[in-house]
């Protein structure tokens, strides 16, 4: 049985989704060749990390059940990384993303081990307070530009071995790291470790009783989140060539909510649906008129009040829709 | 140390924190009563700013700007509340805090396109506009002034409506068990409506107290709000008297940090080294003090009772 769910004979409708939204990816570099169009290798480009960083946030919101409403903050940390290193002209890639990861990493540490004793409605506020903390210290940093922010003079460069200064070749680097993030998730919420966080947000006391450090396994799930997004961020960073304490906005941390729910909490894939959704919407309502943020504001209230699950749901409604026909 | 200097900030932090708490005091009730986080609370200090800004213009008068724009502002709230807010409360913080965003970004948009992209300044009627000595050799301006004033009075009027109004003891009983109240017959919908108000009007007075000093403009409940919740964090979610408590003091350490930090550090580190890290770490202070307040007492300073 296991070695037929591979066939793509018996892929689930959103395994179907899946590849061929991936696949669309992965070729549109030819169709840009082809056209000329390189607009849309920059929208995908940054559709991809805010992929990344949606994926990431939706392993504490969605599998853990903790409502961040910080998570940009490690987008900055992590473009910060890059950006502070390119200003002392430190280019290595293998020095600025483990840097990012280390101190995204480190922060998630230190405020979550703060921010888990806390709960519910607790929580979402102290998450935000600690971002908007980094915020405004990033904005008092006059060194780095403050509130203006930093211009990336060079894109990072990997020991002379690789550069992703030519956007196609960025677009591959972010395109690789996806899948890689893809992988590394889908393997963390099928690990015993994820079925602990699950559990955790299913009935907590439960998990308790029969044993489990909730708290310590949050913490672990927290930091590997904030990892994951501080490594997203340095990838921004690189895309942008421009950091300003304006990415880890607070509003900034709620469109990333918002990408997670509109794709569809605790999916693996529906992070990235979302996060396209949220940047071609954002495009297209922009293109519309200059105040397209009361049509995104209306459409964010009515998605929560009539639409919860989210466009991965509407994946499997259309692909039972299908199977329904055929059958 | 300058002493003058001191006692200004000192009253300079007094006044921070009052408007904080008129902006606190609205969410900590709608919080307490009805389990609602209300990101869009700061979108009301907005709308209260614009209301009385064109109310004062149009009847050149300040005053009459603020007492007519009170009511409109507490009527916008009725309409949120009637038509988005009222749908939620069934759903959780995630929905709460998704749908309230929206809010935002809807009332921010509306404004731009309602009052331009421009801000919106105040004239002050003459009377308040000057400066009156306080103190032998401290002069501080009157307005400020009558911001503590209207806060501490407004403070004042809370307390007796809460601890000695029928009303208040509802809303006391709602926020300890909402549903032992709704069981007793109370109508616990019409309440929070109310409180909804009152909180929104009150938000809306915050905004209108500032908007003389800073000018109304697009997006300015969006960082006020951050303290609001930082405030009531400190103060414990559901309780008038954290949130009074933790308003004075988040007012008078982020306004005592800014100006005396680098003071401060300059007896332990070189002048050079303090100056550059005065900045950052006092726009930090007031988080750490909530880092360090949740560490020891994560519900706050003045826990909710009953839950």
């Amino acid at each position: 049985m296991k070695r037929d769910a591979l066939s793509p004979a018996n892929w689930t409708p959103r395994t179907w989704a899946m590849a061929v939204g991936l696949a669309i990816l992965a070729l549109l570099p030819g169709y840009v060749e082809l056209t000329g169009a390189t607009f849309y290798l920059d929208l995908a480009s940054r559709l991809m990390i805010l992929g990344i960083a949606a994926v990431s946030l939706n392993l504490i919101l969605g599998h853990g059940g903790m409502i961040s409403f910080g998570h940009a903050a490690y987008l900055g940390i992590g473009a910060y990384s890059v950006g502070i290193p390119a200003y002392y002209e430190i280019h290595n890639g293998f020095i600025q993303i483990p840097i990012a990861v280390a101190c995204s990493a480190l922060f998630a540490l230190i405020t979550g081990a703060i921010c888990l004793r806390t709960k519910g409605v607790y929580f979402i506020m102290i998450t935000m307070a600690f971002t908007q903390m980094v915020f405004f210290a990033f904005v008092s940093i006059e060194e780095y530009g403050g509130d203006d922010g930093l211009v990336i003079e060079m894109r990072s460069e990997f020991a002379g071995l690789f550069d992703i200064e030519d956007a196609t070749r960025l677009y591959y680097f972010i395109f690789a790291s996806l899948l890689a993030t893809l992988y590394l998730v889908h393997r963390i919420t099928r690990s015993r470790f994820g079925m602990v966080i699950e559990g955790a947000r299913g009935n907590e006391r439960r998990m308790h009783a029969i044993g489990y450090d909730t708290y310590r396994y949050r913490l672990v799930c927290y930091v590997i989140a904030g990892a994951i997004c501080g490594f997203a961020g340095a990838l921004l960073g690189n895309f942008t060539n421009f950091i300003s304490p304006e990415m880890m906005d607070w509003t900034a941390s709620g469109e990333l909510i918002f990408m997670v729910v509109l794709g569809g909490t605790g999916t693996l894939f529906g992070p990235i649906l979302g996060a396209a959704a949220f940047v071609l919407l954002e495009e297209w309502l922009s293109a519309i008129t200059i105040y397209w943020h009361f049509l995104f504001g209306a459409l964010l209230i009515l998605v929560v009040l009539f639409w919860r699950g989210g466009l991965y749901g509407l994946v499997d409604w259309i692909g039972r829709a299908a199977w329904r026909k055929r059958s | 140390m300058d002493w003058t200097l001191f006692v200004t900030q000192l009253l300079n932090g007094l006044q921070l924190g009052v408007l904080l708490f008129l902006l606190a005091s609205g969410l900590t009730l709608i919080f307490g009563i009805m389990d609602f986080v209300n990101l869009a609370h700061g979108s009301l200090y907005m709308v209260g700013a614009y209301l009385c800004a064109t109310l004062a213009q149009v009847t050149d008068s300040f005053v009459l700007g603020v007492i007519l724009a009170l009511p409109l502002t507490a009527l916008v709230g009725l309409a949120v509340e009637f038509v988005v807010i009222r749908r939620l409360y069934a759903r959780d913080h995630l929905d709460h805090v998704l749908a309230t965003f929206g809010l935002i970004l809807c009332f921010d948009a509306a404004v731009h396109f309602l009052w331009g992209a421009e801000g919106m300044a105040i004239r002050l009627p003459a009377v308040l506009d000057g400066r009156v000595e306080i103190l032998p050799g401290i002069v501080f301006p009157t307005f400020r002034l009558l911001i503590i004033s209207v806060g501490l009075l407004v403070a004042l009027g809370l307390y007796l409506v809460v601890t000695r109004t029928r009303a208040g003891m509802l809303i006391r009983a709602g926020a300890s068990n909402r549903t032992m109240v709704s069981a007793l017959g109370v109508d616990i919908q019409t309440l929070f409506t109310l409180v909804f108000a009152a909180g929104a009007a009150m938000a809306g007075l915050a905004g209108m107290m500032i908007a003389p000093i800073t000018e109304a403009s697009i997006g300015m409940g969006n960082e006020i709000i951050i303290v609001a919740f930082v405030v009531i964090i400190i103060g414990g979610i559901g309780s008038i008297k954290g949130a009074f408590l933790a308003a004075v003091l988040v007012g008078l350490i982020d306004t005592m940090g800014r100006s005396f930090l680098d003071t401060l550090l300059k007896v332990f580190i070189s002048d050079q080294n303090a100056e550059t890290a005065a900045p950052a770490l006092s726009a930090m202070l007031i988080y750490v003090l909530m880092a360090a307040i949740l560490a020891f007492q994560p519900q706050g300073l003045f826990p909710p009772k009953g839950r």
